[in-house]
């Protein structure tokens, strides 16, 4: 039998506020223990929380972004389960309105041929408050609790079941975590936790409408474990499926070591949250105005400047795709572009060879030691026929390795090429009169011959003579 | 002197005819010598409390004084106070020494008043008749075999035995006006949101209100004007400009509307206290009040509704109590599960965790429609009814409670019919109004006792100074709430 | 709506409350006599009624996105069953 799989996220985005969701106490993280849990973190008796404006702002920022309905009024709702991590014993969620309501993502799956775009429904998003840590081995038996993490203000994310593989599913992850940085809502640290996301996954027969049941694959905080874990999990469901068993509804977890997927022990029982609205908090309310206010202080979506990259620099789709995929790459080429280079050499640049050495040296684009305008100044010795491609690629070295800016590296390498006619002319007729059994060939109409031609005169000129003129008065010389 | 009012012993300080710390010594030498019986203070702290009776004095004596400034205050435990020990009436914070102030705490020494003590109560207020404090019961001052109500019984039969000039209480279905209706006191519970509840811990957060337990209505508008005030801490604070509750203390009643709702004289009520509640009316009637009849039809409605709302938001707001970061923890567990359900089971008292398993119930799957909204939606219904009757009445009177204080033990065991208890008062916590108890005379209990018998007024949103200016004109023509029990000398 | 000893255990464990069973059996008839009480809500027709959550019709609130609070880990430490190196201590989670 063929199977589909069928795939949904809950993403858990950690909002970028300086203080917790209900309290003033500081987010920031790696902090000593419990030094950041104040008395409504540790949810000592008779206190009360209070709703950071800025959590609300981000939770607004993200419904803009993904065209969705932001509710005009919402309600935290109390979570009701014991944990030692979970100080008041329930936590403050959404439950039934939550304040970001459906919208859409697009995401491009795969590369090259077999690349496509798929539309992924968001059901909605709700802001939340974080559980604090539990670090074993304190003491033997024991685990430790920490709630400097407690309280910290969350957006969960949640999509419809729209995805039919891992690929998607860690395209729509990527392209959601692009997002969430892109709008400067979550700093998208996968490794602090800023960003887990929880997989749904279920399997049915090719062609079936009705959905499987599913498992959930608990805190994924990177894209190579979530690829694997859905994978592990899919081919699990079908053979168990396959073997005669059924699917157990339950929540498992993602061992890296073994690759594999495990039911979770301590979750199992515990899912009568007795959900209630809180009535510490009142419900929040949204104006067009609060909505304006907020849309005025957003930054370009990634689908408008790629929309603009294409129109107004005459861009191809792909490289439009690909250029906002992430703010800062954006921001960089956008830089680039307004210190004057030409806007299609700009993106062959940053798709290219700045790209390249990121990736190889893992870094992100803001830590690139070749800042925008000084990629621009080499691109526009290019332009400007200053120097040949290939001796761009050689001055783009020496930049990225900090041996000066693109003129003085030009300079001090010899690379200038040479643009002199009369002194062209004199390379060319040194090459013709030397090389008398090549002009015969290409007379006689080898055309090879001619760019034969071209690289004895390139020699000749220790590379800086312009192609472009050297192919032009050969042409005129041999009069082709 | 014990017997003089707030404003009486405030007079006294700003003339220094007596200091703070003398008069703050004379009621720590009554408690001495009448709480070991009575029972209406947990905790004391002589160190701390004359600590504050000397600033007072200094404040005084700079000028600096206020209305409140040096006057001895009970305060019900269930308020943090930053060093004192918070029990909330349970084992569960036998040892929890509060870290930092409630709000009402800050108010209260932010004027220079001076905290007596924390008052005993009913377990996390949990109670109508204080019997289910962990630290013992509190005997009613005029009677001493009999309940002083609940849960605010502590700071009752504190100011009923004269042990202090005021104290402080907190209401969610009338754990203010039923103690001070069966202690012979004036109670007032404000609108909900007049005053903060940080740092009050919680019962039942939609309902929870505090408020003054005093000697007379004057007293209680002094009291108002400290404790009340937006507190940005409390999201459910209202943010309203301050009021002088003292303003229309003296204003004439002639013309007054007054509703009298028939449910609240109906089946139900004592005689012997129906009989005290009409005597009221008819001296109101003389004070130019006019009568309405008006109906709350939804009266009896309003314990289900509460005995459902109240439980599971308690459910829900004491899961925090779970040893892990403060308060009881077992001494003997196995695993994680294991030290949950033992330190729980042994650190609440019964009442509280009935009241935990019925919120926990009502709130669990397949049961919340049934049950919690639609207690909500006849708690839309009861506070309509409330919206109507202000349509034709200024502000509505009747009994605060069904009976006079009954003997200790007589409803320990049957926690339906003290529920019962609460019936003239449930509704106005549901409804977030403002409501007040006040002495309107005594009956005589079988074995002889005069027992005090309060007269509950209800006002509009906002209408506490309607309020207690109602009460204040009967206070200036009746000597109930001047009357002393005996044995307290 | 009537309970057995068997749903007041299950409650009592969600509720995370040790009963044994003949405190189970207590509760149930303490219980029973309160589901009793509330039970006179079904009688009521609530078609069309907004349920009320809050007394006041009122928003809520927001608060600036400022820090207010400093480290008390001492004192907050100071009332805890069981601390180690600025840890609370309980028995092993299990995930």
């Amino acid at each position: 039998m063929e199977w589909e799989v069928v795939i949904g996220l809950e993403t858990h985005t950690q909002l970028q506020t300086k203080t917790k969701i209900f309290s003033g106490a500081s987010t920031a993280f790696g902090s000593e223990p419990n030094t950041q849990a104040c008395v409504v973190s540790l949810a000592l008796p008779g206190v009360l929380p209070v709703l950071n404006k800025e959590a609300v702002k981000c939770a607004i920022k993200f419904g803009l972004a993904v065209n969705a309905e932001i509710a005009s009024r919402s309600v935290f709702a109390r979570k009701n389960y014991f944990y030692p991590d979970l100080p008041k014993g329930y936590q403050i969620s959404q439950y039934e309105l939550p304040v970001v309501g459906k919208g859409s993502m697009t995401i491009q799956v795969g590369s090259g041929d077999k690349a496509y775009e798929k539309v992924i429904n968001i059901t909605r998003a709700h802001l939340e408050e974080d559980a604090g840590k539990s670090v074993h081995g304190a003491q033997e038996g024991m685990s430790g609790i920490d709630l400097n993490r407690a309280g910290t203000p969350l957006l969960e994310i949640v999509t419809e079941p729209d995805m039919r593989s891992a690929a998607e599913a860690v395209a729509y992850a990527k392209k959601l975590h692009d997002l969430v940085q892109w709008i400067g809502i979550c700093d998208g640290n996968m490794q602090e936790g800023s960003f887990r996301c929880d997989v749904n996954v279920s399997v049915r027969p090719k062609g079936s409408e009705k959905l499987g049941t599913r498992r959930e694959i608990k805190n994924l905080n990177s894209f190579k474990f979530m690829q694997q874990a859905i994978e592990y999990e899919t081919r699990w469901q079908i053979e168990t499926l396959e073997d005669g068993g059924t699917i157990q509804q339950a929540t498992v977890l993602f061992n890296p070591d073994t690759g594999e997927t495990r039911a979770m022990r301590s979750k199992e029982e515990a899912n009568d949250y007795r959900y209630f609205p809180d009535p510490d908090l009142l419900p929040l309310a949204i104006s067009e105005s609060d909505i304006s206010t907020v849309k005025a202080d957003m930054p370009e979506l990634p689908e408008a400047m790629k929309a603009r990259f294409e129109a107004q620099y005459g861009l191809a789709h792909y490289d439009a795709n690909a250029l906002t995929s992430s703010r800062g790459t954006a921001d960089y080429f956008v830089s680039t572009v307004e210190a004057g280079s030409d806007a299609k050499l700009a993106a062959n640049w940053v798709m290219g060879s700045v790209s390249a050495k990121l990736n190889a040296e893992d870094k992100e684009i803001s830590a690139s030691p070749i800042s925008p305008s000084a990629l621009a100044s080499l691109i526009k010795r290019i332009q400007d026929g200053t120097i040949s491609n290939n001796a761009a690629k050689q001055v783009f070295e020496a930049m990225w390795a900090g041996e000066g800016d693109a003129d003085s590296i030009i300079e001090s390498k010899g690379l200038k090429q040479v643009s002199d006619s009369g002194a062209i002319e004199a390379i060319v007729d040194e090459v013709l009169a030397a090389n008398v059994a090549m002009v015969e060939e290409f007379k006689a109409g080898k055309e090879k011959a001619f760019n034969a031609l071209v690289g004895q005169a390139m020699k000749a000129s220790k590379g800086k003579a312009n192609p472009a003129q050297v192919n032009e008065i050969l042409k005129k010389k041999l009069g082709a | 002197m014990i017997n003089k009012s707030l404003k009486q012993l405030g007079a006294m300080l700003q003339g220094k005819e007596i200091s703070s710390v003398e008069l703050t010594q004379e009621f720590l030498k009554r408690i001495d010598r009448l709480n070991p019986e009575i029972n209406a203070f947990i905790t004391l702290d002589k160190d701390k409390t004359l600590a504050q009776a000397k600033h007072a004095d200094s404040l005084l004596a700079a000028g600096k004084g206020t209305a409140l400034t040096g006057l001895p205050i009970g305060q019900k435990d269930i308020f943090v106070a930053k060093g004192w020990r918070t029990t909330c009436g349970s084992k569960m914070l036998e040892t929890f020494i509060g870290p930092y102030d409630a709000d009402i705490i800050e108010r209260f020494d932010g004027v220079g008043a001076v905290n007596l003590g924390k008052t005993n109560m009913d377990e996390f207020a949990m109670g109508s008749s204080n019997e289910t404090s962990y630290f013992g019961k509190v005997q009613n001052p005029w009677d001493r075999s009999r309940v002083p109500g609940g849960s605010s019984g502590g700071s009752a039969a504190a100011v009923a035995a004269r042990l202090c000039a005021a104290a402080t209480g907190t209401d969610t279905g009338g754990s203010i006006r039923q103690p001070a209706s069966l202690c012979g006191l004036s109670g007032l519970k404000p609108t909900y949101g007049l005053a903060s509840r940080f740092g009050m811990i919680a019962f039942a957060s939609s309902l929870d209100q505090s408020g003054p337990m005093a000697k007379s209505c004057e007293d209680m508008a002094l009291m108002m004007n400290v404790l009340t005030g937006f507190d940005k801490r409390d999201s459910t604070s209202l943010n309203r400009e301050k009021e002088d509750y003292t303003r229309d203390l003296s204003k004439p009643l002639a013309g007054l509307k007054v509703g009298l709702p028939k449910e609240y004289f109906a089946e139900g009520l004592g005689a012997d206290v129906a009989k005290v509640v009409h005597e009221a009316i008819a001296e109101y009637k003389k004070l130019g009040a006019e009568m309405v009849d008006i109906s709350l039809p939804n009266t009896q409605l309003s314990i289900p509704v509460y005995y459902v709302l109240a439980p599971a938001e308690a459910s829900s707001n004491l899961s925090r109590f779970d040893g892990v970061r403060y308060g009881h923890r077992a001494k003997e567990y196995g695993d994680l599960m294991d030290m949950y359900c033992k330190s729980r089971a042994e650190g609440f008292g019964a009442e509280v965790k009935r009241r935990i398993l019925i919120g926990t119930y009502v709130l669990s799957a397949g049961y919340y429609d049934a049950y919690y909204l639609k207690a909500q939606q006849i708690r839309r219904l009861i506070a309509q009814d409330f919206e109507n009757a202000f349509k034709q009445c200024d502000i509505i009177m009747g009994p605060t409670a069904p009976s006079t204080a009954f003997k200790a033990g007589e409803k320990a065991d049957d926690p339906v019919a003290m529920y019962l208890q609460d019936i003239y008062t449930i509704a106005v916590n549901l409804a977030g109004l403002p409501g007040m108890s006040i002495p309107a005379g005594f009956a005589p209990s079988e074995d002889g006792k005069r027992l005090p018998v309060g007269l509950q007024i209800i006002g509009n949103y906002f209408d506490e100074a309607r309020m207690l200016n109602a009460g204040h004109a009967y206070q200036q023509v009746t000597d109930w709430h001047t009357q002393m029990p005996e044995g307290i000398e | 709506m009537s309970l057995n000893s068997a749903d007041i255990k299950r409650i009592a464990h969600l509720a995370r409350i040790e009963v044994s069973d003949t405190e189970a059996e207590a509760t149930l008839t303490k219980l029973t006599g309160i589901l009793g009480l509330i039970e006179q809500m079904q009688a009521v027709d609530t078609k069309g009624i907004i349920p009320m959550s809050h007394s006041q019709d009122v928003t809520q609130r927001l608060r600036e996105d400022v820090v207010t609070e400093t480290n008390q880990r001492e004192l907050f430490q100071s009332i805890a069953p069981a601390v180690e190196g600025g840890l609370y201590l309980v028995p092993k989670v299990i995930e």
